[in-house]
């Protein structure tokens, strides 16, 4: 009894540090894609915040500035997404392609020239790092049974940017349903037409909700490079970006289904990797690539329609075009 | 979108200053880790053409190209965009080695070289077929299905590898190695004829990559379902008063793009390895986006873009040598760029070419 409730507490725990870049991109996507722009690149965005915030972080000693610096360069990508897809009507699908690879791509370049280590940031001194939090009476009520070691180790001893995380569906969910912006930006994903009959800036609106979806994509990658990691590897995001993606999308482009389906992939996850190496009587070793894939294979079956419908915003991927 | 442009412009002009502005912006890049980019130039250039032994490598990574550029273009004409082409190409490789290992023992060489081009060309097209079947009848939106299963393929590609192909004793996950015989390498043929070349992994596989490219474009500009398909590409409505059915069209393309990706698993696998191991297809599926956008989805534009990026990866693999600072990922930076600029920025220069086109013809007229 012990032993399970030790284990569900560190799978428990592990699934909020593997959700945390998930639920932010998950936003992130939520965003850009109610407002009718794919987002395909929330993959590169993120890998470029984190290879940013770990170099600033390295250099300045401050997390905050690092934190500063990724979110600034994945807003920049952002603004590039937007410039060729809202201002010159590119293809959403082409242009989030080629930012992830140039995200892979000049990462891997700069970070070999600058600190000629194959394309790795030097390790960031904890000073520089988002370390986990230790609520107070930690102690305290950690000695408590059941209750203890879920409040030390799984709401206690999180990074800031696990709380930010977390903090961001219920703002997103506010935003989207209970403000003007929102009301304006699901309607944009609609029927932009309708917005722009109302006299509101279809692109100035686009433009915003890109913007969002770059300052969470930022926030994710300091998360990977200078919170849950302590340096910049290539290629880090390791498909978290498509993950994240595919959770969004598994949610139905809704923030607490997305919330839901983002867990639910951490948790795929986490059971993956304590099934390593474990053989089930009769069945054999676990096959732990193929638990891994479950997030694609899920989405897919999803999207098909075999279980539940989902339906993307009505404009998603049509450029605007204002007058004919 | 603006007939007032003529074709030069359109087809010549437009795509070059786009290749052109992701060359330049990958030289500033150059120039911000502090190297020449002129030296670099020169380098690269020596290290891709500089000799036979230079050209054999730079034709096998363009026929990759080659394979995947088309795969692409295909489905770009059927209105698709197959981003699954690093599956693709993974499962070709894949049904490549299943095919070889399970007949190499018994049948003759030069009867399993088309035997296998078979298997891989029916796993890729396969790979490609169900979400093809899931956006025609199932309504799923083809980019996300096809990003999941290049995923997919990883994750099963390592199961197998792991569990099913991997030697008995042995740590790293790879299979025996085909034996009977193996695909003519292309300095064995000159060899026969009398031309001496070094051994380079050039193989009989880009024969069949130009013999692709031949029947592509007869496929599509000379037959009935070429015709069918590019006509749904351009507008589903209108095909289906023309009596064309979309969804058949939608699996068609991607049937056909798919297994153009599998081969360039075909190449890797049993062209030069001669054994199936991870992470063949290195994202020769991604610079096949890059080749088809560049060459504008036309074979013969596929060939010269696949040239060049066939170029860039051997020449940037001797330049990251000689300056260790720019490695190899350097490529994946320029090939970026390019679908960038000459796919999502392409109309970025048209308005003021227009407008500066138009301004000397109205001059011309006013003259006249």
């Amino acid at each position: 009894m012990q032993d399970v409730l030790i284990t569900l507490v560190s799978m428990l725990a592990a699934m909020m540090r593997v959700s945390t870049p998930l639920i932010l991109c998950a936003m992130a996507g939520l965003y850009s894609e109610r407002s009718g722009i794919i987002d395909i690149g929330l993959e590169g965005k993120m890998l470029v915040a984190a290879f940013a915030a770990a170099c600033v972080a390295y250099v300045t000693n401050s997390p905050w500035l690092g934190l500063l610096a990724g979110i600034g360069i994945s807003l920049l990508f952002s603004l590039l997404h937007g410039f060729a897809c809202i201002t010159h009507r590119g293809d959403q699908v082409v242009s989030g392609v080629a930012l992830n690879i140039i995200a892979s791509g000049l990462t891997a370049v700069l970070g070999n020239a600058w600190f000629s280590e194959g394309g790795q940031t030097p390790s960031i001194p904890e000073e520089a790092r988002f370390l986990e939090l230790h609520w107070p009476l930690a102690e305290t009520i950690g000695a408590l049974p059941v209750i203890g070691p879920l409040y030390t180790r799984v709401l206690s001893g999180q990074s800031l940017l696990t709380y930010a995380a977390f903090l961001c569906v219920p703002l997103t969910a506010w935003i989207l349903y209970r403000t003007r912006f929102g009301l304006r930006l699901r309607a944009v994903g609609e029927k932009p037409q309708v917005v722009d009959t109302a006299g509101i800036s279809v692109a100035f609106l686009r433009y915003r909700a890109v913007l969002i979806a770059g300052l969470l994509c930022g926030i994710a990658g300091a998360y990977l490079s200078i919170s849950q990691g302590a340096a910049f590897g290539r290629d880090m995001s390791a498909g978290r970006g498509y993950i994240a993606l595919a959770a969004m999308i598994f949610g139905k482009w809704k923030p607490w289904p997305s919330l839901w389906a983002c867990l639910l992939f951490a948790a795929l996850d986490a059971i993956a990797i304590r099934m390593q190496g474990l053989t089930i009587p009769g069945i054999g070793a676990v096959p732990v690539t193929l638990i891994q894939a479950l997030p694609y294979i899920l989405t897919v079956v999803l999207l098909a329609g075999f279980i539940g419908k989902a339906v993307a915003p009505k404009a998603i991927g049509i450029p605007y075009v204002k007058e004919r | 979108m603006n007939p007032a442009l003529p074709r030069w412009i359109d087809i010549g002009l437009i795509p070059l200053i786009n290749v052109a502005l992701a060359f330049l912006v990958s030289g500033l890049i150059v120039l911000a880790i502090g190297e020449s980019p002129l030296d670099a130039v020169r380098l690269l250039v020596a290290g891709a053409f500089g000799d036979l032994n230079a050209w054999g490598y730079t034709l096998y990574f363009a026929t990759n190209c080659v394979c995947t550029g088309l795969a692409v273009a295909v489905a770009f004409h059927c209105g698709l965009f197959n981003i699954g082409g690093e599956g693709q190409a993974t499962m070709g490789g894949l049904g490549a080695g299943v095919v070889a290992l399970a007949f190499d023992r018994y049948v003759p060489a030069p009867l399993l070289a088309p035997l296998v081009l078979i298997g891989c060309m029916a796993l890729g097209a396969l790979w490609a077929l169900i979400p093809a079947y899931l956006q025609a009848y199932r309504g799923s939106h083809i980019v996300i299905t096809t990003i999941m299963f290049n995923f997919i393929a990883a994750s099963l590609m390592v199961y197998l590898m792991v569990n099913v192909f991997i030697q008995p004793g042995s740590q790293a996950p790879q299979s025996r190695n085909f034996t009977g015989g193996h695909l003519a390498y292309v300095h064995e043929m000159l060899g026969a004829l009398g031309i001496a070349m070094p051994k380079t992994p050039l193989n009989a596989t880009v024969f069949v990559a130009i013999l692709a490219c031949y029947l592509l474009w007869l496929f599509l500009w000379r037959t009935r379902w070429g015709y069918a398909l590019r006509a749904t590409g351009s507008s589903p409505a209108a095909a289906i008063y023309a009596g064309i059915d979309p969804k058949r069209m939608t699996l068609l393309a991607m049937a056909i793009s798919g297994a153009l990706a599998g081969i360039a698993g075909f190449n890797v696998v049993y062209g030069d390895q001669h054994r199936l191991f991870l992470d063949f297809v290195a994202g020769y599926g991604f610079t096949g986006i890059a080749v088809a956008l560049m060459g504008r989805n036309h074979p013969v534009g596929i060939v010269l873009a696949s040239l060049l990026f066939g170029a860039l990866i051997q020449g940037g693999s001797d330049l990251s040598l000689e300056i260790p600072n720019i490695n190899r990922d350097m490529v994946a930076t320029i090939q970026g760029l390019v679908i960038l600029f000459s796919g999502a920025l392409a109309y970025l220069f048209r308005p003021y070419l227009e407008r500066l086109f138009l301004r000397r013809r109205i001059f011309k007229t006013a003259e006249a």
